[in-house]
């Protein structure tokens, strides 16, 4: 059963390493690399909000922060961008951390931490719009130098499989997770925090591992959206967009599973190139849908498409 | 900090009183949800934004002042609210606390989007002849739009206190925030109550929309700079208490007068946001009190 699991994650790395083969105009690559990068923030999302519980409204301050150190060490500081972005990432673990020990340490949940988590990211957004040197409203450039050393490559193939590579190798994360003490704890947290704690889990412990694993994904995502648009201002890295996009493909797939984020993503994203398809460019409409889509997994459960579908063969 | 003339400072304080008035009323609407149905309503801000649309379409199509508007709009907005709490949120909210966080994002994320396909990012917003008039009120002069906004704020809190304390279901109201299934028991139909609570909060925001109107402009995204400070303000003053969210309101509304000057305009809602969390964090009872 497990080692069903296993294949799955293979065979789906197998396939969709195939994409650039067969997929070659630069859209619908780009399109690709698109929702993997989303795909990865979620997988970050899932973490925290689908295993341990805790729905963060805010996980742009994280996908934020690495996207910013990625673009800013190396542009103004001549820092070796891989470097960059392993900086990165270890900040938007740190910063989750501390998000999650402000807030957890003073019993934040539900609401609340979403809540917080909010305006957690538009302090950053603010404070990345109004300083020097995230060059302000104006933004950040990454200058264009296409090396591989350089974390920039000349097809978009392969950023494509660097990106995919991220995305399998979270998964395998979140597969081990789930095997895990950690995970356990942190769905025994999840449940009945009040259980968990009178069976000797450090909840804080657990909850604060979590959203420092968390941070670090979902800012993977953001260094790596960084260095393939090698652009950034303040609402691309910290605007609720990210936040939204983060939790809408957990939700949508299924929360606290390891495809969830994957299944999610893949289906939202088409969905909404095929609805631009049907009634053209429209600004916002991939929005609408995914908020009716939101609306209905939450308003049919279980509340995910793989569960709809079983729900739907089952003839109920 | 530098040192500004006393006027220029008494002045700010004025001004954010009067635009915290508004504040306050947006932030009622949210508030009053809380109490009564313990739900946080993420949708508030699309919602203000929806109602300034349509006072905007009320002035642009059919000539309306954004204060005659409010006659119409009131009764729209109380029904919107009504049908989208009986026949989206309940529904889909199942009374599961996580759910509800969802439905009403879900719900944003829908109408926010809406607004944005039906009347694009631009920026938009009305011309009438007092816009920019204003009151002089001894060494201050006061925005005209303002000083009308404290004013209408002012009287409907009025009313909605007399609504609160002296009719049937404002009584209901406050039966079903203390000791919802009580309430069931004597017979008190809770999801009605919940759905009027629900309108009586969107008529506030068409209110407020209106009120904002004459001095502010509307885009697809300008309920969410209003939101946030809806959320601080109603944390503020406690969740669920009325007085709590206009003394807030009037508060916040002198912070952020106050730290613009200061700090000047892009850092200046930086302000509101750090007292937000730090509220949240140290005293997520709120600084006035519990509940009303």
């Amino acid at each position: 059963m497990k080692d069903r699991q296993l294949a799955l994650i293979l065979g789906f790395a197998a396939v969709a390493a195939l994409v650039p083969f067969f997929v070659t105009a630069g859209t619908w690559l780009n399109f690709a690399v698109f929702t993997l990068i989303l795909c990865l923030a979620a997988q970050g999302w899932n973490i925290l909000g689908g295993y341990g519980g805790q729905y963060s409204f805010g996980h742009a301050a994280f996908f934020g922060t690495t996207a910013y150190l990625t673009a800013v060490l190396q542009s103004r500081y001549g820092i070796n961008p891989y470097a960059a972005f392993a900086i990165g990432i270890a900040a938007a673990a740190a910063v989750g951390w501390v998000i999650g020990f402000l807030s957890f340490r003073s019993g934040l949940k539900g609401s609340y931490f979403a809540l917080v988590t909010l305006a957690f990211a538009e302090v950053f957004r603010v404070v990345a719009n109004a300083s020097d040197i995230t060059g302000g409203a104006a933004g950040t450039l990454i200058k264009l130098d296409v090396r591989p050393e350089n974390f920039q490559f000349a097809s978009r193939g392969t950023f494509f499989w660097v990106v995919l590579a991220m995305v399998v190798l979270a998964m395998l994360l979140t597969r081990a997770l789930e095997r895990s003490r950690l995970g356990a704890q942190m769905v025994a947290v999840r449940e009945n925090e009040d259980a968990a704690r009178a069976l000797g889990v450090d909840a804080l412990q657990v909850k604060l591992s979590a959203i420092a694993l968390s941070a670090a994904i979902t800012g993977a995502a953001g260094g790596l959206y960084a260095q393939y648009f090698l652009y950034l201002d303040a609402t691309i890295a910290y605007g609720t967009w990210i936040s939204v996009e983060a939790l809408l493909a957990p939700i949508v797939g299924g929360a606290g599973t390891v495809f969830g984020p994957v299944v999610g993503s893949i289906v939202l994203h088409s969905l909404s190139e095929f609805t631009k398809s049907l009634v053209g460019r429209i600004p916002g409409i991939d929005l609408v849908i995914f908020g009716i889509m939101l609306i209905l997994v939450v308003r049919f459960p279980p509340r995910n498409i793989p569960g709809l579908i079983r729900r739907w063969r089952s003839g109920r | 900090m530098h040192s500004l003339p006393l006027e220029i400072v008494l002045e700010a304080v004025a001004n954010g009183l009067l635009t915290g008035a508004v504040y306050g009323l947006v932030a009622l609407g949210l508030t009053l949800v809380y109490g009564v149905l313990h739900i946080i309503n993420f949708a508030h801000g699309a919602l203000l934004t929806m109602a300034m649309y349509a006072a905007w379409v009320a002035w642009s199509a059919f000539g309306l002042d954004p204060y005659v508007a409010i006659l119409p709009l009131v009764p729209i907005f109380f029904a919107v609210g009504y049908l989208l709490q009986r026949f989206v949120i309940m529904p889909a909210s199942q009374g599961d606390d996580s759910n509800i966080l969802l439905v009403t994002l879900g719900l944003s994320i829908v109408l926010e989007n809406a607004m944005l396909a039906i009347f694009r990012s631009d920026t938009l917003s009305v011309q009438v002849p007092y816009a920019m008039e204003v009151i002089e009120a001894g060494p201050m002069l006061l925005s005209f739009p303002r000083v009308v906004g404290f004013g209408v704020t002012l009287a409907v809190a009025v009313v909605l206190f007399l609504v609160l304390t002296r009719t049937d279901t404002g009584r209901a109201m406050r039966a079903v925030a203390k000791e919802r299934t009580g309430a069931a028991l004597v017979g008190i139909d809770v999801r009605h109550v919940y759905a009027v609570t629900f309108a009586i909060g969107c008529a506030c925001l068409a209110i407020s929309a209106c009120l904002l109107l004459p001095s502010f402009y509307v885009n697809p995204r300008v309920g969410n700079a209003f939101v946030l400070v809806a959320f601080t303000i109603v944390v503020l003053g406690g969740m669920g208490s009325v007085p709590g969210a206009l003394l807030g309101g009037l508060f916040i509304g002198v912070v952020e007068s106050l730290s613009g000057l200061y700090l000047g305009d892009s850092l200046g809602q930086l302000g509101i946001f750090v007292i937000f969390i730090l509220v949240l964090l140290f005293r997520p009872t709120g600084l006035f009190g519990a509940r009303a």
